[in-house]
Formats: C-alpha cells, structure tokens, sequence
C-alpha cells in the first residue's frame, strides 16, 4: 500500500479537518501524529469534501497543530477475532485494558494501542478439515479448546464464493498468527488463513444459511422478566429509565444468571465504577450451570464515560462484532449495552462539530436508521452446518428526564421486542426491579402459560385502578370486596414482582421454581376469602406478605420452603369464603 | 521563534478573540496582554491559520492591537504542601494574602484512570448525619451530587460535612459563589481549624466566566497528587450548575449547535470527565466527591441535574433543610453498609418504607379521609421520624442513630407490623 499522507488544516475538539492527496475511504482508519512525532492518535475519516477531510479522533486531541501529518491507513475500524477474547476486558477500540494498565500504570495513556489478541500465546489446535474439501466462508477449518468452550477457527467470512483446501497445518501448539489453512478457488486465486481473523466492526457478518423467528426464551431469573415480560434468544430487548431506577444492577444480574454461553458486557459511556464491579466480583463467582468461574464466560467492553467520546460509538460496534462471531460458533451469546443513549449521544456531539443540520433534541436526523441497525444485529440465525447460534441483544436507555418520549427512546422502541420500563415511582417507594408492571410489554413467549399470565396481569391492572380510586374516596368509600383485589395486587407486587438481588436465594429463581410459585400465586388470586373490615384484610395481608418474603429467601424445596408453604396454605384456609 | 508575539486581533466575541498565528498548539496557553491588563488565555479551537482564544479575564477592554504571546505549554498548577490551609482563584493566583506559589507545575485535566485499575469501594466516610450515615452512606471514591434550589442551605451542609467527615485533606472548589458564601466557608473552616487541611480555589460570581470554567479541573487535579500520596481528600464542589452555565456561555459564543435548553451537547461528557475523577487508587489514597447541584426552578428533569444524575453513584436532596429520604440514594451504600453493623440494612430499608406509608397516609388526612388505627400509628411515627432522624444539624455516630432508630420503631408499633425479619426483631426490638 503506498503511504498516504495527509495535513491538519483544522482543530475543533476532536474533530480534524485534513488536507489530503490521494483517494481517502469513507470510515477508514488514520493516524494523527502530534508535532510530526512518535505519539499517534487514532481517528476515523466522517465526512470528506472536496479535498478535506473531515476526522473524528478517539483521543484526546490537545498538542495537535495546524500542518501536523496524518497517516491514511486505507482499512476501516476493524477488530482481531480469534481465541483469547474471553474473559477479556478491552476498552472501545479493542485495546486490552490489563495490559494497558500494566505497561501505563492508573492512567490511561493516549496514543497507546496494544495488539487486541497476545501475539505469543499458543493454543492447542486440531483440524477439522481435509485437504481437498470444498468451504465457504465461516466454515470451521479446526477447532482451538478456550475455557469451557471449542473455539473454531473458520474460513475468514469475506471469502467470497466456493474453495477448496489445497494445504492445512497439523494439530500442534500455534499462535494467533499462524497460517494453519491455504484455500484455492477454481480461478486458481489462492488464500491463507491465519487463526485469527479481522472484521470491520460496522459490518454485520453474514456467513449463515438462514435467519430464524426467536420463539425459545431466554431464562434471566428475574421473575417480572421471565413470568411477564420475556425475552427470547435472539430477540431484543430495551430497559429505559430514569437514573436510580436500577437500569445497572437489573443488567448486572442479567449479566450473571441469563441462561446464555456467553455474555459480553459493552458498558458505553456510563460509570467506570459499574464496571469495576463486574470485573472483580466475576472471576470470584461461579456460574451455578457450569460450575466454573463466571468471568469465563464474559467478556467485557468497556468505554466509560471519561474515556474519549468517539471511541464510545465504537464500543457499541465492537461488542455486537464480537457477539456475532462467537454465534458463528453454534452459541447463546447476550450482549448488553448501558447505555445506548451515551452512544446516541457521542452521535450528537460529533453531528453538532460537523455543523449538520440538527433533528429533534439536536439529534442527527440519522439517529432512527443508526439504531435500527445495530439492533438488528440481534437474531437466530442456522449455520451453514445446521447448528443454530444466537445474539440476544439488551440496551438501557438514558431517557434526558426520564421522560420516554425523547428521540433515543422513542427510536429504540420501534426496533425491539420487549421493553421494560422503569418507573421513577416504583424505585422511589423502593419496589425493585423497578420494571413497570402496567406499560412494560414483550412480544415473546413466557416462561408460565399465557392464560394465567394474562389472570396475574389482570389483577394488577384492577387493583392498580381500584389503588387510584382509594386515592380519592378513602379507604372506607371503598368495598370490602374492591379492596381484598386491591391487597391481592400489592400482595403479587411485594412478593412476585419484587424481587431482593442481595438475598442469594432470591436474586435469581429457576423456571421451575417460577411456574412452582407462580402456580401457587394463581391459586391465591382464585381463592375468595371473607373479612370483617379492611382493617382485618389488611394485618392478613401484611402477614401474608411477610411470610411469603421468608419463603421466597428460603431455598426451593428444602425443609424450610416446605415448611412455610404450609403456613401459607393454613393462612389462606384460615380465610377463604366457603360459602358459594 | 517559540514566544512570538502577534499583535493583530481579527475578532473579538464574548470572551473569544481570534489571531492568526502558525505553529500553534491546540490547548495551548496564551498570555494576553491589553489596556486593561494580562490575562491567560487558553486555545480552544485551530482553523487554517486561526487560532481562537478564550481569554480569562475577559473580552472586556481587549483592544485589537493587544499582544498575543503563546507559552508553548498548557494549563499547569503547582503542587507542593504549602498549598494547604491557602486560598486561589480559578486560574491558580493566591486569593488571600499569602505568596504566589510557582513550584512542582502538574498539568490539569489529565487522562482518565484505567476501569482496570480501580478497585471496589470498601472503605465508609463518616460524616455524622444520620440521615447520610444510616440512610445514603457515603462511601470512600464516591461521586456524589447534592441536589438542592436556591435558598436551601446546601452550603452549610457542604461545610458541616467538611468540618465531620473523616478525611485527611479537603479541596472545595467554589464557582460563582456569592463573597459572602465564600467568606463564610473561610471563616467557618478558619474557626474549626480545618483550614490548615484544607486548600481553597475559589471563583466569586463577580469574576470572569472563563475562571469558573477552570476550577472543578484545578481541584480535581490537586486531589489527584495528594491522593496518590496515600491521602484520602474530600473535594466539595459548588456550584456545579453555575459551571455548566459558564459552559453553556462559551459554546453559544463559539456559535455551536444547542441540545438541551440551550446547553452543549457535550454537557454529559464534559460533567462526567470531571466526576469521574473519583477514585479509590489501589494501595494509596482517595478521592471522594460532593457537589453542589442547584436546579433552577427544583426541576430534577432540567439537562444539569439530570445528566448529573445519569454520571454519579447516586444523589442528595436537599429540600425544605432536610435531607430528603426519597429521591436520595448512595449507589454505593451496599458496598459498605453490610459490614458496619448487622441491622444496619435492616433499619434503612424498614424506616425508609414506612415512612413512604406515613406520607401517603398525610395525604389521604389532608383530603379529609377517617384515620384507621393503622393511619394514626403511621402518623406518631412520621413525625418521631423527622424530628430525630432527618435533623441535618447534628453529629451523631452511625451506632447511635441505629439505636435511635429501633426506639422510634418499637414507640410506634408491634414487630410484626414492621414486616422486618423476626430474627432481627428478637436481637434488637427494645425491651419494654
């Protein structure tokens, strides 16, 4: 490739205006040189007009003159796909931020880039195919074991067309690097395949046979989610949110308990501290399905809200490349975004520098289609070798306010499956997960019998109007008969719906325990029960509620659990009204 | 060729001034020099030849014929031991009487500390308000806003909390600050003899807006090199919204596109590069941080606190001189709270609930409703609640406030209608 320099004319924030000669590609990947030295940033070309173009720098760009080179790289922001990624934690960009730390200490430092995948590691590797085997792209040429998975190594996915195996490697002890595969295609053009592989992150990756309908759900052990509001495998999902309703800590335990293979974490311009969170408390907690370390099977992007704003759109991309190449694999992946308005909004800081003409909010008027794309990246998809993979894919929304009507929100909406909204009001009074009851909705299929969760959703509704009635009657202009509906909803919220993340036992429940319980609510709900005022009804209730708390700590089907079922069911003898 | 001076000013807006000028460095530092004196100057934005300059002191006076001299460096502060219990402007020129400090120049605003670097907050600052200590705890590498309207005695409570917290050095950062709120911080630390712990910049509301700008980053710096020498330092910031005011002044100056009432688009990721300062350096110190939100109008949705609220672990809500227990929340509470004492959670979340009932049962008494017994309960323990509980005056250990806390609970009802755990009520629940 000839070297293709270019001149800083320009420098606003960290937008670069630059002079150029040669042919510069939309999105390609450049390098800014301060003072013409040895300290580079790394940038990506936006927008080019007439002989300038326009870059957006991921770092900090103080230092930087007028007439500064900048190097064109001719490739577009890409990311290094091959073992080693798991249990990893990069920044934006694909940079290791360990390894960072260890050669740079606390602070970050601009301008440098590590190589995403060890150069040095080797890994045990088999092949799987034989000489003279005809492949196209994403078809396993061998497989590498990483932790608890076998990771293959495929047919880099933009070979375009059939070819066929002229020479493979031996299983043997490689690196990253090693050619274990030379492909030839019937024009005689010959290719070499490297274990790893490098894909622009802006591009979905194609190489599967057929996209499929997500209709098996995906088990997160929250019971609002799996009971009411379920996501499927390879379906999508939104949490907005005012802040303090808990967006964080309900994708935390996501992020532990949904019943996937792998989960990456892609923390967007939000609080280093979340992270950190996850980072040290993971390799510490074992995955209750495999039995080992958490942290082996997630991996982790994070651009936090300090680190530089360009590269905070990157992370979005870089998580969703990463999510799709493990699916290649024939595997459950769920990628979680917090949050996608940071992202939306390092869009509107880069359109503002730009001068484009603003939409709602000053909101590029792209913002809609930009979204609309990532999230279709989500789905199920059968390979070319009949085996399914997926990627789930989950967003929290920063909504300016907590107001839903905002462009990110709104935009987000239209574009998911399911959509749990958290309200101000709940997580105020303390009712956590704060998912609203009433205007959450999913189009996916749940964990219990749709009848029976249309019966519990029902007596929500009702005893949420007959709440709002009480408001302005009073207790005593309400029936007896309208406030038992009444206390059986808050009985559902305060012990169904809420659900205690630092109790182990109920942080997260299994889909047996679920339908298990959930059984039992309905029987609740069914059963007509007798009062002589509410005064009585309501020191049942607060009982009642107190003794399914305990039952909900305790673990299922040990003696304790056993126990105060029993209570449960003598309590609810004690009143029921026999007398139809 | 590197202190050339030019001498032509091709624009002046607000406290923006254009010169042409080659070689010059973005972020670079300028000294201006016109009829009404020398000011710095920062770059803020190259085109071609042009270098825009946002001046310190000012557009005020700036002639065009006044002389431009580039320093070749950036904003720098000094560091050194002797800034403790001194007084500095936002640019880093003393305030009080003492001598100019020139020695050991750290640059501000420096790169953002590696995720992988931090650690898990574990360490509780006590500060000995109930209402932070047993309900919203404040912990060690905490960023905390403190949401409040004007009028509300949010610098009092900045201050008290400066004179109790348990810390070893104390940066208040204050921005557009009324002299007199600035002379009562002085006076008030003087008093207590916690100025000789703490170091002071100040920006009153009568100095140029560029100033104001400067001041979150020269504190924050300053705390970084103290607790990277094993110090834990608590920054007090306020008034943070008068800092995104000054923002919001200098980017209409530079015509850029509004968001949000007419505020950067960049306000989240300019506030956040500021709070994420706070941190807890593994195997030295700290930086803990509070900071003064004021919402005009008390409107949480307004873009200040709102994006405020989105960066920090959490929020304080100062209404009616209390701290309100709704709408407050340390995020980070749970990291600590379960290793001060067992009912420690227990009492936060119990007396937090009922008191939620007790404002709904206020409610429904105001529109004329039949108090049940249940009601009248709530009542007695709603006001036992505010009065002992809520007072934001006292300094009170947090092993003490838990104590009062049972006798509140065990005044006004029976365990079982607490709904807490009956192995704590039978440990704690006060003998009659």
């Amino acid at each position: 490739m000839s070297e293709n320099i270019g001149k800083i004319i320009g420098v606003n924030g960290n937008l670069l205006k630059v002079e150029f000669e040669k042919p510069v590609i939309q999105n390609e990947v450049a390098y800014a040189c301060v003072g013409a030295g040895d300290l580079k940033l790394k940038a990506e070309v936006i927008r080019v007009r007439g002989n300038s173009a326009e870059l957006q720098v991921f770092e900090d760009t103080v230092g930087l003159k007028v007439g500064d080179p900048v190097e064109f790289t001719g490739e577009l922001l890409s990311v290094e796909l091959g073992p080693g990624l798991l249990t990893q934690v990069f920044d934006g960009l694909q940079n290791p931020l360990p390894r960072l730390a260890e050669e740079c200490g606390f602070f970050l430092q601009r301008g440098k880039y590590l190589d995403p995948l060890p150069r040095d590691t080797k890994w045990a590797y088999t092949p799987k195919l034989n000489v003279g085997d005809t492949v196209v792209a994403g078809d396993t040429i061998g497989t590498i074991p990483e932790g608890m998975f076998d990771h293959r190594v495929m047919v880099p996915f933009n070979v375009r067309g059939k070819w066929t195996v002229e020479s493979l490697k031996p299983a043997g002890e490689y690196t990253v690097e090693e050619v274990v595969a030379v492909l030839k295609d019937d024009k005689g053009n010959t290719r070499e395949c490297q274990i790893m592989q490098i894909w622009p992150v802006k591009m979905p990756i194609k190489c599967y046979a057929e996209r499929l309908r997500p209709t098996e759900s995906m088990a997160s052990g929250m019971r609002t989610i799996d009971t009411f509001f379920p996501v499927a495998k390879g379906g999508t999902f939104c949490v907005p949110g005012p802040f303090g309703a808990g967006k964080t800590v309900l994708q935390q335990i996501m992020s532990r308990h949904a019943e996937v293979d792998i989960v990456i974490i892609a923390a967007c311009g939000e609080r280093a501290g979340e992270v950190v969170e996850t980072l040290r408390e993971f390799p510490e907690l074992t995955d209750p399905r495999t039995g080992k370390s958490l942290m082996e099977r997630t991996l982790i992007i994070c651009n936090t809200s300090s680190m530089p704003v360009a590269a905070r759109e990157a992370s979005v991309y870089t998580g969703v490349t990463l999510a799709e190449y493990y699916r290649q694999m024939g595997l459950d992946v769920l990628l979680l975004a917090d949050s996608t308005s940071r992202w939306a909004q390092a869009l509107r800081e880069m359109s503002g520098r730009l001068e484009e003409i603003p939409g709602e909010e000053a909101f590029p008027a792209y913002l809609e289609s930009v979204i609309a794309s990532f999230y279709e990246r989500g789905g199920v998809v059968k390979l070319n070798n009949g085996e399914t993979g997926s990627v789930t894919i989950g967003g929290t929304v920063s909504p300016a306010g907590g107001n839903f009507e905002e462009p990110v929100t709104q935009a987000t909406l239209k574009v998911v499956g399911a959509f749990h909204g958290l309200s101000r009001a709940r997580s105020d009074a303390r009712r956590y997960p704060a998912i609203d009851p009433l205007d959450s909705w999913s189009k996916y299929p749940s964990v219990v019998e749709l009848d029976k969760v249309a019966k519990a959703r029902k007596m929500l509704r009702d005893g949420s109007e007959v709440g709002q009635m009480m408001k302005v009657v009073g207790e005593e202009g309400t029936s007896i008969d309208d406030f038992i509906q009444y206390m059986k909803s808050e009985y559902i919220d305060a012990t169904y719906l809420q659900q205690n993340a630092f109790v182990e036992t109920d942080a997260a429940n299994t889909v047996e325990r679920q339908k298990y319980v959930f059984d039992r609510l309905l029987k609740l709900i069914d059963t007509k029960m007798k009062f002589g005022d509410q005064g009585q009804a309501r020191s049942f209730f607060q009982q009642l509620t107190q003794t399914c708390r305990d039952w909900n700590n305790s673990e299922f089907q040990s003696d304790e659990f056993k126990k105060i079922e029993e209570q449960i069911t003598k309590a609810l003898a004690e009143v029921s009204d026999y007398a139809e | 060729m590197q202190n050339k001076v030019y001498h032509r000013i091709e624009q002046i807006t607000g406290n923006v001034i254009v010169v042409k000028a080659d070689d010059v460095i973005a972020g670079e530092l300028a000294q201006v020099d016109s009829a009404v004196g020398v000011s710095l100057a920062q770059v803020i934005r190259l085109e071609n030849e042009n270098v825009f300059l946002q001046v310190f002191a000012g557009g005020r006076g700036i002639g065009t014929d006044a002389k431009v001299k580039f320093l070749g460096r950036t904003m720098q502060i000094p560091f050194s031991e002797n800034l403790l219990g001194r007084v500095f402007t936002g640019s880093g020129e003393p305030r009080d009487n003492g001598p100019e400090i020139k020695e050991n120049m750290i640059e501000i605003g420096g790169p953002s500390v590696n995720p992988a670097k931090r650690i898990i907050p574990r360490n509780m600052v006590r500060t000995g308000i109930p209402m932070i200590d047993v309900f919203n705890t404040l912990v060690e590498s905490q960023k905390l806003p403190i949401f409040s309207v004007a009028g509300e005695p949010y610098n009092d409570l900045l201050a008290q909390i400066a004179l109790q917290a348990e810390v070893d050095v104390i940066i208040l950062g204050g921005m557009g600050l009324k002299h007199d709120d600035y002379l009562f911080f002085r006076d008030m630390l003087d008093e207590s003899g916690a100025l000789s712990r703490t170091v002071m910049f100040v920006h009153t509301a009568s100095d140029p807006t560029v100033e104001c700008l400067l001041v979150p980053d020269v504190s924050l710096a300053v705390a970084e090199q103290y607790a990277q020498q094993d110090k834990r330092v608590l920054v007090l910031l306020t008034d943070m919204t008068n800092f995104a005011d000054s923002m919001k002044e200098v980017a209409i100056t530079m015509e850029q596109i509004p968001s949000n009432r007419g505020y950067p688009g960049d306000l989240y990721s300019q506030l956040a590069a500021r709070y994420e300062k706070a941190v807890d350096f593994e195997g030295s110190g700290s930086i803990t941080l509070l900071a003064v939100t004021t919402m005009p109008g008390d409107d949480v949705t307004h873009p200040v606190p709102d994006n405020t609220g989105y960066i920090t672990e959490g929020q304080f809500y100062l209404k009616n001189g209390r701290i309100e227990p709704f709408g407050s929340l340390s995020r980070l509470k749970q990291q600590v709270n379960d290793r001060t004492r067992e009912d420690h959670r227990v009492i936060m979340d119990t007396m937090i609930q009922l008191y939620a009932n007790y404002k709904e049962t206020l409610e429904k008494q105001s529109m004329g409703f039949r108090m049940s017994d249940w009601d009248s309960k709530l009542l007695k323990y709603g006001e036992k609640f505010e009065a002992s509980m809520m007072d934001i005056s006292v300094n009170t250990p947090l092993e003490e406030a838990l104590d009062n806390g049972w006798k509140i609970l065990a005044d006004c009802f029976e365990p079982a209608e607490t709904g807490i755990q009956s192995k704590y009520t039978d440990k704690f629940w006060p003998k009659a």
